[in-house]
């Protein structure tokens, strides 16, 4: 009943698992699969993961390397002597995983991930562009201050699906010039963007893949996230946080255009940044 | 079953029995009934991610409501993916490897009679029964069963207007959720206490095997983690049918309507879930690695490589996932230093896994392997579990996971971790116990078949989920194709649905198997597979109340090979009957 040693099947085995990981490396290193980056701190989440690929694929390829070359090498011979192992080589074998593993998960967090992580999150530059990013069930309510350079205050009871989607307090004069556009954001290239992230209603979350960017929006509380988009042209925004039945669709654009354009975009619609 | 309980009424012996086997497989035997259910699931949901447009009239005379007019509903997607994840995290993961296995396993390799309280034992399995049926239930009632996703996150969760499962599906959804947490709650304390105050003489903690040791940090992690998920559930309950706001702030619009909550935020709740959440993962994993080291070493002939190092690792592990669980809310919009934090220990957890990971791999070195289902399904772990947690160092490292958070590359991370190792576990577990529970084995051709179709579907189909996540694809969306840049990755959707559909044959093949076996199985010894743990002093099928006497233990539970002797030496082997002793062997 039981089978033994080098066997058809120990042999299938080891094949299965060189194939397996011939095939997880090259699909994983071969096809180019993330979006071409449109913003500056996606270099860097581009290289954090090209490092992890490496990292991780090399110890992932050398662990399958040792687990086939130990199930080939089954019962050759020795099925009767004593196998004993010195604590010692179980506390050495115990050190060195801990001390690889440690340089390579913390170099990946601290080294690589830490300024990016401050780039999203750290300081935000002088000449940041500040819009207002509404989310409810199921669109995107874009916001831009207008003339004055501020936005209006909102009130949840003033909120309109069709005239004043986002609420804008008409008591309060600042958002009189406000700027409102659905579902299409617009910004200048190479200027530092900061969304002002609100919801009416549930979760959602703030995602555009071509940014590496993704934010979740808490109802009751202002969030915020920063990037800076470095390519003219159309990207796609989306919802990556469950909320409700039409989460799947709400989608949006970002256009991303030259400065010159997105002045005078701004002031054909009575505004001016 | 046994001639000592023979005296007993057949519903007091199988029914209500407190016999920790039999509570052991009724919980098995549940779970592969909760399992159909959570395939099928699957199954639409593939049918949905791969043809998103088709129309399907033969789903309409099938299930009308949730294929109205042959497309199926928005809705009813979200509810299948949340009861899919429900039903397989808590109502057959949970229950066939820590529930199951532990309550047949714990006594057997202790040395104990039965179950510390065994009555307590009875109750949380009858408990599970009822938060089956709700669970089960909710799918019929109006709205549909819960579709807030398995987090059920408020407040989608908590508006009944925000959602059609948010309504009665919802509260049904807490209810047996609730259940489900009283039952598993008194189900570790019950584990915990016989662990550490029932083992036989002789039977110290470092001479355990190492299937009982994950068990019992994955009780004391339940344990631990339960309690704020019972808190969050009962908050989340009051805000729903008891006008509280816990979790729901000031200015919510719904319908056009101000809605009158005010104070709360969702953050408590994903704090709250997420202390459990996390360490539920281990409640799961480790118990499959404990299996995949007994599994290893009865069929590798030969010690656990690392037997101390792998208790340390797994004490270790489970203190750090106590304290990790932010990883899971990178971009919730909680304080970036707090982010920081989180993702700094969370990639050290990897440490302990890496020592486990090696001590399993070298478990393998200089073995004498003979390739039963049970040990492809073991070696089938150690590679799953190296493969899926490498993955996780790309999600636990916070600058990189705001581009993988809810993406596909997580959901086939964890179908890795929580679903591969885990059923690998289970199946490990079931294919090597199966002589002691029913004194039968099951048919080593059927288990052969069912371990390839199952490895060789469920590898590439969740790495190909990896593929897609890195495409920027998000998970829990109806429409696959839905954005533009993700749509020329559509094909490899084609090829998990393709390969799913494959490992569903190759569980097919298990349950035949399994009930073939139950009846017609070729009979099986005491002791079948040689090994060295004191559950094979047993006859097979184990008769109630184990033995008469426990046997006493003097050594470790890995004596194979050792010393000199080319056997082994079982653990209750007294030391004067050693042929060629050398000295007392601790694993």
């Amino acid at each position: 009943m039981i089978a033994r040693a080098r066997t058809f099947e120990t042999t299938a085995l080891a094949l299965f698992f060189f194939g397996v990981t011939t095939l997880t490396v090259w699909g994983f290193a071969m096809p180019d699969w993330l979006p071409p980056a449109a913003s500056r701190h996606a270099e860097g989440v581009d290289g954090l993961i090209r490092y992890l690929l490496v990292t991780t694929g090399a110890i992932f390829v050398i662990g399958h390397a040792v687990l086939i070359y130990f199930i080939l090498k089954s019962g050759s011979g020795e099925d009767s002597t004593t196998i004993q192992t010195n604590p010692k080589t179980e506390r050495l074998w115990s050190i060195i995983p801990v001390l690889t593993m440690a340089l390579v998960s913390e170099v990946g967090v601290l080294f690589l991930g830490l300024p990016v992580w401050d780039e999203i999150y750290g300081e935000v530059s002088e000449d940041v562009l500040v819009v207002d990013v509404a989310a409810r069930q199921f669109e995107w309510i874009v916001r831009y201050p207008g003339e004055d350079g501020e936005f209006g205050r909102t009130d949840p009871a003033q909120i309109d699906g069709q005239s004043n989607p986002t609420g804008i307090d008409d008591a309060d004069p600042r958002g009189s010039d406000d700027i409102v556009e659905r579902n299409i954001l617009r910004l200048p290239v190479n200027r530092p963007t900061q969304l002002r992230l609100r919801s009416h209603d549930v979760l959602h979350s703030f995602s555009v893949a071509a940014f590496r960017v993704k934010q979740d929006i808490v109802p009751g509380m202002v969030g915020s996230t920063t990037f800076v988009p470095t390519q003219l042209g159309e990207f796609e925004m989306g919802c990556a946080e469950l909320c409700g039945l039409a989460h799947y669709r709400m989608g949006g654009r970002v256009i991303v255009m030259s400065p010159d354009d997105y002045e005078t975009w701004l002031s054909e619609q009575g505004g001016d940044a | 079953m046994s001639s000592a309980h023979a005296g007993l009424p057949f519903w007091r012996r199988y029914i209500f029995s407190t016999d920790h086997k039999v509570i052991g497989i009724q919980y098995i035997l549940t779970a592969v009934f909760m399992a159909l259910v959570a395939v099928g699931l699957s199954v639409l949901i593939r049918m949905q991610m791969t043809w998103p447009v088709r129309l399907w009239p033969i789903m309409e005379q099938l299930l009308p409501t949730a294929y109205e007019g042959g497309a199926l509903k928005p809705e009813f997607y979200l509810t299948m993916v949340t009861m899919h994840g429900t039903i397989m995290v808590f109502f057959v993961i949970s229950l066939a490897l820590v529930s199951g296995v532990g309550n047949f396993i714990i006594p057997l390799q202790v040395g104990a009679r039965d179950m510390a309280y065994p009555f307590l034992n009875m109750l949380s399995y009858w408990t599970i029964v009822p938060a089956c049926l709700i669970m089960l239930a909710s799918f019929f009632v109006e709205g549909g069963a819960a579709a807030g996703g398995w987090t059920s996150y408020p407040p989608l969760s908590a508006l009944p207007g925000a959602l059609p499962g948010s309504g009665l599906g919802q509260t049904l959804w807490i209810l047996g959720m609730a259940l489900f947490i009283v039952s598993f709650t008194m189900g570790s304390l019950n584990f915990a206490t016989t662990i550490l105050n029932l083992r036989t003489k002789g039977m110290s903690l470092m001479r355990m095997p190492l299937t009982v040791w994950t068990l019992l940090v994955s009780s004391v992690l339940g344990i631990l983690a339960f309690p704020p998920l019972t808190a969050a559930a009962i908050m989340l309950l009051l805000d729903r049918h008891g006008g509280t706001s816990f979790f729901l702030p000031e200015g919510l619009v719904l319908g056009g309507n101000v809605l009158a909550y005010e104070g709360g935020t969702p953050l408590l709740f994903q704090h709250l879930f997420w202390f459990l959440g996390h360490p539920e993962v281990y409640v799961l994993v480790l118990p499959a690695l404990g299996i995949a080291f007994d599994v290893v070493a009865t069929f590798g002939r030969r010690p656990v490589f690392g037997y101390r190092t792998t208790v340390w690792a797994l004490i270790v592990a489970a203190v750090l996932s106590m304290i990790v669980w932010g990883h899971h809310m990178f971009t919730s919009g909680m304080n970036p230093y707090l982010g920081e934090y989180f993702s700094i220990v969370t990639v050290l957890i990897t440490l302990p896994f890496a020592v486990i990971g090696v001590n399993l791999v070298a478990s393998l070195w200089r073995a004498d392997i003979r390739l039963t289902t049970a040990m492809l399904f073991a070696i089938g772990i150690i590679s799953a579990v190296g493969t899926g947690g490498l993955g996780g160092l790309w999600l636990g490292t916070a600058a990189s996971d705001i581009y993988f958070h809810s993406s596909v590359f997580v959901v086939g991370h964890f179908h890795f971790m929580i679903g591969v190792v885990t059923s690998f576990g289970i199946f490990a577990a079931i294919y090597y116990w199966f002589p002691k529970m029913f004194g039968r084995h099951m048919n080593e051709t059927l288990g052969k078949i069912h371990f390839w179709l199952t490895i060789s579907s469920v590898f590439p189909a969740f790495i190909g989920m990896h593929y897609l996540g890195l495409g920027g694809a998000l998970r829990r969306v109806y429409d696959p194709t839905y954005y533009e840049y993700v749509r020329p990755l559509q094909e490899m959707n084609v090829w998990i649905t393709f390969l799913l559909f494959v490992a569903i044959a190759g569980q097919l093949v298990f349950f035949v198997n399994l009930f073939r076996s139950l009846f017609w199985g070729t009979r099986a010894e005491a002791n079948p597979w040689n090994g060295a743990t004191l559950e094979w002093t047993t006859p097979s099928p184990a008769p109630h109340l184990n033995w008469n006497e426990p046997p006493t233990v003097y050594g470790g539970p890995y004596q194979y090979r050792v010393n000199g002797v080319g056997g082994y030496v079982a653990q209750h082997t007294p030391p004067e009957e050693i042929k060629c002793p050398v000295g007392p062997h601790e694993g």
